[in-house]
């Protein structure tokens, strides 16, 4: 599922465990990712599946005590257990993240153009004139009106969208190869929401850069996603291209989340019923058993893998049986 | 930023004079300035009781207190004050010695107990749970829970005889227990003065370790705990800089706010410390004003205080204002 | 199973769970109280649990005096003959800590005087944190005028220097006749118990009035007058409950600080001066001023060692309930 030949973010059985109090947290249990450039990937889940875990383990912003296992390249370049000097040369280089609360993820006592030029100078060589226009310009880009006045200022001093923009402009100061974004809409409200979605969208065709966006809004997914990945246990439940997910979705996760939002038309809202698990002590075989309609004795077996149906990836072992039923019906 | 400075000057003005009026009534009506002046003169005549009492203002009633402390407020602000009751001795030059012990004592305190704090809570808060941290915090917590004057009589006791007695050839262990210069010397002598201030700060000194560290500790931990730290992180910048260009930046916001404080109540606090060094500073000016009753004597001391307490308050919320840009403008 | 279900995508599906899910089955953790909680942290803080047993033993010890003191408290250990003066014996088998300079048995008179100055610690604690914690509640609730002057006054009390406003207002309170009969005596117990909480209580009331403060606006606080509690009620029944933590840290701080306090006093003479020889750990410590120099070391060290393992003591404790109660402090593992 790779265009232009070759991920540009490629993600092996990647494994996060943390050690607690109370015994093992496996908080991503096994996932594989793969990001090719220019490709908007959305990774969508509850909270609890592991979706920012493992990009947050990636980039090595996880606590000390958290063991990561598998592989994860950007670019063929293994970040897996590279020693702390290295994964520093490629983080906000290579791979840049943006967060979900702009406002307590910006340093409140430096100025604007200060953070961008931080981020800037470590990983270029440039005089700080130079690296302060270079800010400016990319206040610019990710739109932010009057962008020399503004660098000067504080983050208290913007709203919300628009810190977010500031989130992004620092994040590609360095044109990175990939941009993760984690929930980078859940605090905004919803007009701003699409005008985040547009900078980024405007990001990943103009500068080829792969983007990851995380979320548990499917209507963010929907806008621009090019494909789209659903994490359920710390483990991955479906993938596929957009318009096949939406579609004709395999695994009843991804059904029960489609079914579960609000549209014309539905006379009542159908959630998914109980709760995500405790990941100290997941459920055996498929984790999403204990809430499925359709489980049987064997999804309590072997931990179910990915396989390819059609024009999706499902990890539902009855997805040809329920597909069956249901064009019989 | 002008603006807040301006309209916390003028706030502070009244609140001076109020604090310093309640201060007046209460040694008035605590100390009995006419009833002390008996004490320590005890063959003065009618007449120079009442010149005494013109003097001071020292009229009877509401109205009479009101006046009395009008004027004594404007022989205060033109420089003219009354003499003290024991040994009629101009005020201001025993002021000012003390004044000058004090400050000698509680800056140096204070810079070693900020220095040696900060770096102990820094340790502390960078490992949090661990050997090293409950080391720091349980030791700090022993240190804090010693009393001065406890600390002040076991190191007086320890140096004043035992040292003496159990290391007889070791002069340098013989540290000074009392006072600024050995009795009955005259002169400037740095090497000396320092010497004696080695017990009297150490005892201070104790309490300010304690209280930065511990501060520090809860600052440095908050801001560990923050998100723009993990954003400095994914920008790939050294831990280093991290550590210092955003955790210790931020941690140090609160930290010059309490220096500030802590400094402002110092300069009164070290009462019990002073008496027990014999050190003639503020504290121990103050002892001994009032247990002569000596109402000139007292109020100047006051005032210092008072002044003392709410112009550093002021500098602590300044330097938090001008320090913190969420704060520019109120 | 399989026959349950007919159109998945489209349609939407009333869906019965085969098995009631329950907490075990969910495989959610038992819930825990939040008492429970604050009790396992306590408990999980080595130094707290340690200075609880040392601390209990204490008071127990000093509380049945009559097993464990060996003399009276103005009782000489023996009479001074022309062989022997009882004055100023050092430690020995007949007195444990030494006699004083009257003779009378330093061990006994440690215990009796520590009885005095924890009944005073406790009892000026008990009121000041009565009272600060009302006017505190109070203020927070109010808000406005009050919640400022209130917020005023206390900056300076709690800036102005302890022993200045403690002396000071020792003799003002001295003074004033009618308050006489209220007070007692200078020198009395129940003067220095009403003069300390006075100076006390500012400390307890910033600290309910903060927690209060901080609690008002929270959600359940908002559902409660939805649903038309009084202020009366909302404070009493949820915001102080809630407040506990705070509240019992500030008591045990506010133990210690009163302890410390008569000290001080006893130190300058104006501690209480019980007749009959009766005295209190306070004015034991400050009688070991006198004998630093004069080589009678138990009269400096035994006293002082008292004071100095119950303020520890207590102060552990209080740091251990804080660390309990107070969710902010956490022992958070580092990031990388």
């Amino acid at each position: 599922m790779t265009a232009n030949g070759g991920s540009v973010l490629e993600l092996r059985d990647f494994r996060v465990t943390f050690p607690t109090h109370f015994g093992d947290v496996m908080a991503v249990r096994g996932v594989d990712v793969d990001v090719a450039e220019g490709e908007l990937l959305g990774v969508v889940g509850e909270s609890g599946s592991g979706k920012s875990v493992t990009f947050l383990g990636l980039m090595g912003l996880l606590p000390r005590s958290a063991r990561i296992e598998g592989s994860a390249r950007i670019g063929g370049f293994e970040l897996v257990g590279a020693p702390k000097k290295v994964i520093n040369r490629v983080r906000g280089k290579r791979v840049a993240m943006i967060f979900q609360d702009p406002l307590s993820a910006l340093n409140p006592v430096h100025r604007i153009g200060d953070q961008i030029v931080e981020m800037i100078l470590s990983h270029q060589q440039m005089g700080k004139k130079a690296a302060w226009e270079k800010s400016v310009e990319l206040l610019d880009i990710v739109g932010i009106p009057q962008p020399r006045e503004r660098a000067s200022q504080y983050p208290h001093e913007f709203s919300g969208g628009m810190r977010q923009r500031v989130m992004i402009a620092m994040a590609i100061a360095n044109d990175p190869e990939v941009l993760i974004a984690d929930e980078p809409t859940t605090a905004l409200d919803v007009t701003v929401q699409a005008q985040i979605l547009d900078v980024l969208q405007r990001i990943r065709q103009e500068m080829r850069t792969a983007v990851v966006l995380i979320t548990h809004d499917l209507g963010v997914i929907a806008r621009i996603a090019d494909r789209v990945q659903v994490m359920y246990a710390g483990r991955v439940a479906e993938r596929g291209d957009i318009g096949p997910i939406f579609a004709h979705p395999t695994h009843p996760y991804t059904q029960g989340l489609l079914n579960s939002i609000p549209a014309l038309g539905r006379e009542r809202l159908t959630p998914i019923p109980g709760a995500p698990p405790n990941m100290l002590q997941p459920p055996s075989g498929c984790a999403f058993r204990v809430r499925c309609p359709h489980a049987i004795d064997a999804c309590a077996g072997d931990l179910p893998e990915l396989r390819q149906l059609g024009d999706l990836a499902t990890a539902c072992i009855r997805a040809e049986e329920l597909t069956a039923l249901r064009s019989v019906s | 930023m002008v603006r807040f400075v301006v309209r916390r000057l003028i706030w502070a003005v009244p609140t001076i004079l109020i604090v310093t009026f309640l201060v007046y009534v209460a040694i008035r009506i605590g100390t009995d300035p006419v009833a002390s002046y008996l004490r320590s003169n005890q063959r003065a005549s009618e007449a120079k009781v009442q010149e005494y009492i013109e003097q001071n203002g020292l009229y009877e009633g509401f109205g009479g207190y009101v006046k009395g402390y009008f004027q004594w407020l404007g022989g205060f602000l033109t420089g003219d004050w009354p003499h003290s009751i024991k040994g009629n001795q101009p005020v201001w030059p025993n002021l000012k010695d003390a004044m000058a012990n004090t400050l000698r004592l509680g800056i140096i305190a204070s810079l070693v107990g900020i220095s040696i704090g900060l770096v102990f809570g820094v340790l502390a808060a960078l490992k949090p749970g661990s050997l090293r941290d409950g080391g720091i915090n349980t030791t700090a917590l022993v240190m804090l829970s010693i009393p001065p004057f406890i600390s002040a009589i076991l190191l007086q006791m320890l140096f004043g005889v035992y040292t003496q007695r159990w290391f007889p050839d070791a002069s340098w262990l013989h540290l000074p227990v009392a006072g600024v210069y050995p009795p009955g010397h005259q002169g400037f002598d740095p090497v000396l003065m320092a010497k004696h201030l080695i017990l009297p700060v150490t005892v201070v000194a104790i309490q300010t370790v304690a209280i930065y560290s511990r501060y520090m500790r809860s600052s440095l931990l908050e801001t560990l705990n923050s998100d723009y730290l993990r954003t400095a992180r994914a920008k790939g910048i050294s831990e280093r800089r991290v550590l210092v260009r955003h955790a210790m930046r931020n941690a140090m916001l609160p930290i010059v706010t309490l220096a500030a404080i802590e400094f402002g109540a110092l300069l009164g606090g070290l009462i019990i410390t002073e008496r027990i060094f014999s050190y003639p500073g503020l504290g121990d000016y103050f002892l001994t004003a009032y247990s002569n009753g000596d109402f000139p004597e007292l109020m100047p001391w006051m005032v210092f205080v008072v002044i003392a307490v709410i112009v550093f308050n002021l500098l602590a919320d300044l330097s938090y204002a001008r320090l913190d840009p969420r704060i520019r403008l109120d | 199973m399989t026959d349950l279900l007919p159109s998945i995508a489209t349609a939407p599906v009333e869906f019965v769970p085969e098995t009631v899910p329950t907490a075990e089955s969910e495989g959610l953790a038992k819930s825990i109280s939040p008492r429970r909680m604050a009790l396992k942290r306590f408990l999980s803080h080595k130094p707290a649990v340690i200075c609880t047993v040392i601390l209990a033993m204490m008071v127990l010890f000093v509380v049945l005096s009559p097993l464990t003191a060996r003399y009276g408290v103005n009782e000489a250990i023996f009479p001074t003959t022309a062989e022997r003066s009882n004055r100023y014996i050092s430690p020995s088998s007949e007195a444990w800590f030494g006699t004083d300079e009257i003779g009378r048995d330093l061990y006994s008179r440690l215990i009796y005087g520590t009885q005095v100055s924890l009944q005073i610690g406790l009892a000026t604690a008990v009121i000041a944190v009565f009272i600060g914690t009302a006017v505190g509640a109070y203020a927070a609730m109010r808000g406005g005028f009050f919640d400022d002057v209130l917020m005023r006054v206390t900056d300076i009390f709690i800036a102005f220097p302890f022993l200045v406003a403690l002396l000071v207002i020792r003799n003002m309170l001295g003074e004033v006749p009618w308050l006489e009969p209220i007070l007692g005596e200078r020198t009395s117990i129940r003067f220095v118990i009403f003069l300390l909480a006075v100076l006390v209580w500012t400390t307890v009331a910033r600290v309910v009035r903060g927690q209060v403060l901080a609690l008002k606006e929270r959600e359940f606080i908002e559902a409660s007058r939805a649903v038309g509690a009084s202020n009366f009620r909302i404070v009493t029944r949820h915001l102080l409950p809630n407040s506990i933590g705070p509240i019992l840290v500030a008591l045990t701080f506010t133990v210690v600080l009163a302890i410390i306090a008569e000290a001080t006093l006893s130190f300058f003479g104006f501690g209480p001066q019980l007749g009959s020889g009766a005295t209190s750990l306070g004015n034991l410590v400050a009688t070991s001023k006198e004998n630093v120099l004069s080589g009678h070391w138990w009269m400096v060290i035994f006293p002082c060692v008292t004071l100095l393992l119950l303020a520890l003591t207590i102060n552990f404790v209080g740091d251990g309930l804080r660390d309990a109660t107070d969710p902010k402090l956490q022992r958070g593992g580092g990031r990388a």
